[in-house]
């Protein structure tokens, strides 16, 4: 699974960060996110979902491949 | 009251319900039964409100979800379409300067990330230390002070008060004025005039302070604003309205939730136990998520304007109509929360919208769940007596401000 992250959409909430502390990060000056993980491991994929399901600007996805 | 489960969840609605919707004066913490009523029989429906206008009324969670995010919905109030929550929010529209709160992609992104900073995930988490500290003493204060006590005016406001001083980087020296005059400000008792002069003291306080701060700046907001003021990134104006901002926004919203969130804690004994007890951060962080979600105390409904037609399950909603998102509604649909109507702070509840949901989602969030998560995690081990020492039926609760609250919560130990 490859996590997408559309950053133009990126309202800067840190609600990624929260749910998958291991995949997203934000950047100190603006709170934009960061995707350090685009293939997490089957472990992190819970966080992942989580993440997606509370990103305010809906701008992350979960996709096969 | 304690019993939830026994709350009414229809109320007559009528053809064209007057939104806001009267909540019931038995269960003061559930949300209006026509607002559940709506959600299950009419979930996007006409309201009439306070200028006659009839705005649609969104009450489902996945609706608000869909809507919220999509760029056709627009926070522009300066649409005539705009469904005001007031005369006074209507009549001050077209002079207020262009803010996050009034203003769509591409501009409120750009808004948004000039201000954005001090809330990033990490920085906000360095305030732990500082907020359990104004915490512990104010509990200090209050258990040597009289007791019963208001927890409101004891604890309540000032633990907002105190953080947002900090964060903005307002002088030890300078704490009581401001928080004194943030406090006049909110108080629904002081006459409009006054609470006009002190708001324009404390503007000018902050416009003389990001001054001071762009010659010798701190590790703060007001110092991070007066950089982006001397980069360009902002106006000198922009940075003081956004100071007002944090400070209004931050204030009555996380006292309230302090206040009524005790309340409701203390109305289901079992909860409280579980929270006095654990040692988990993160059963407290999600506690406070649930609490959020069971009180929903944003009471005037999100607003917002069609900016474009949008089809939506079986209705068109036009563009230049009104748009309410009732959040109350959403955060107990039974959809995403079965059983809404407990409060379980085991439950899943991460995915309420009583912060709102898309680009305006709250920009506080993150500092109010900090907040809250000390609070909760400290006020309820360190006073385990905690009791109402007042009838339920006795206090009085606020139904017309923005955000839902109590007039003073009378609390003994
Ligand atoms: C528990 C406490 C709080 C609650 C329930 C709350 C609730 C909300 C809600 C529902 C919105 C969305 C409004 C909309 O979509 O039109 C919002 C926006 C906002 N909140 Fe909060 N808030 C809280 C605390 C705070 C704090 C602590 C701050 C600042 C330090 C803050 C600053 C803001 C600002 C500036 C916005 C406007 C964001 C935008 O339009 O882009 N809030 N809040
Ligand atoms: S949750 Fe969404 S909007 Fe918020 S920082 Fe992450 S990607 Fe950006």
């Amino acid at each position: 699974m490859r996590v997408e992250l559309d950053v133009p959409k990126c309202v800067a909430s840190g609600q990624c960060v929260m749910a998958a502390p291991d995949v997203f990060d934000q950047r100190d000056d603006d709170g934009v996110a960061i995707l350090l993980e685009e293939r997490p491991g089957e472990e992190l994929l819970d966080d992942v979902r989580e993440a997606v399901a509370v990103c305010p600007a809906a701008a992350i996805r979960l996709v096969e491949g | 009251m304690s019993d939830a489960l026994a709350c009414p969840v229809t109320g007559a609605s009528g053809p064209l319900p007057e939104y806001p919707l009267p909540r019931a004066a038995e269960c003061p913490l559930a949300p209006a039964p026509a607002a559940q009523e709506l959600r299950s029989e009419k979930p996007i429906t006409r309201v009439r409100i306070w200028n006659g206008s009839t705005p649609w009324l969104v009450t489902r969670h996945a609706d608000q979800r869909a809507l919220l995010p999509d760029p056709r919905v627009s926070d522009d109030d300066l649409d005539p379409g705009f469904p005001y929550v007031n005369a006074h929010r209507a009549a001050i529209a077209p002079v207020s300067p262009r803010l996050i709160t009034n203003t769509d992609a591409p501009e409120h992104t750009r808004l948004r990330r000039t201000v954005n900073g001090p809330f990033v995930v990490k920085r906000i988490e360095k305030m732990r230390e500082p907020v359990q500290k104004i915490v512990d003493d104010l509990i200090d204060e209050m258990l040597a002070g009289p007791n019963p006590v208001d927890l409101l005016t004891a604890f309540a406001l000032p633990v907002p008060s105190l953080v947002i001083a900090q964060l903005l980087g307002v002088p030890y020296e300078d704490h009581d004025f401001f928080q004194r005059s943030s406090s006049l400000v909110l108080d629904g008792s002081v006459p409009a005039d006054e609470a006009r002069r002190v708001s324009g003291e404390l503007a000018a306080y902050l416009d003389n302070l990001i001054i001071q701060k762009t010659a010798d700046p701190d590790d703060d907001v007001l110092s991070e604003m007066a950089g982006r003021v001397q980069a360009g990134e902002m106006t000198h104006t922009e940075a003081v309205h956004m100071g007002v901002a944090m400070l209004i926004a931050g204030h009555e919203t996380t006292a309230t939730m302090i206040s009524l969130g005790t309340l409701a804690l203390l109305q289901h004994p079992d909860q409280l136990a579980l929270l006095r007890e654990t040692d988990d951060p993160k059963v407290v962080a999600n506690a406070v998520d649930e609490v959020l979600r069971y009180l929903s105390i944003v009471q005037t409904g999100v607003r917002r304007v069609a900016k474009d037609d949008i089809e939506i399950g079986d209705v068109v909603i036009r563009k230049g109509d009104g748009i309410i998102f009732d959040l109350h509604a959403a955060n107990w649909d039974p959809e995403v929360f079965p059983g809404a109507q407990r409060l379980d702070i085991a439950r899943p509840a991460r995915i309420h919208q009583a912060f709102g949901y898309g680009p305006h989602q709250c920009l506080g969030q993150n500092l109010a769940r900090l907040e809250l998560q000390v609070v909760y995690g400290t006020l309820y081990r360190r006073v385990p007596t905690l009791r109402l020492a007042a009838a339920i039926e006795d206090l009085e609760f606020d139904h017309t401000g923005t955000t839902y609250g109590v007039h003073g919560l009378p609390v003994a130990w």
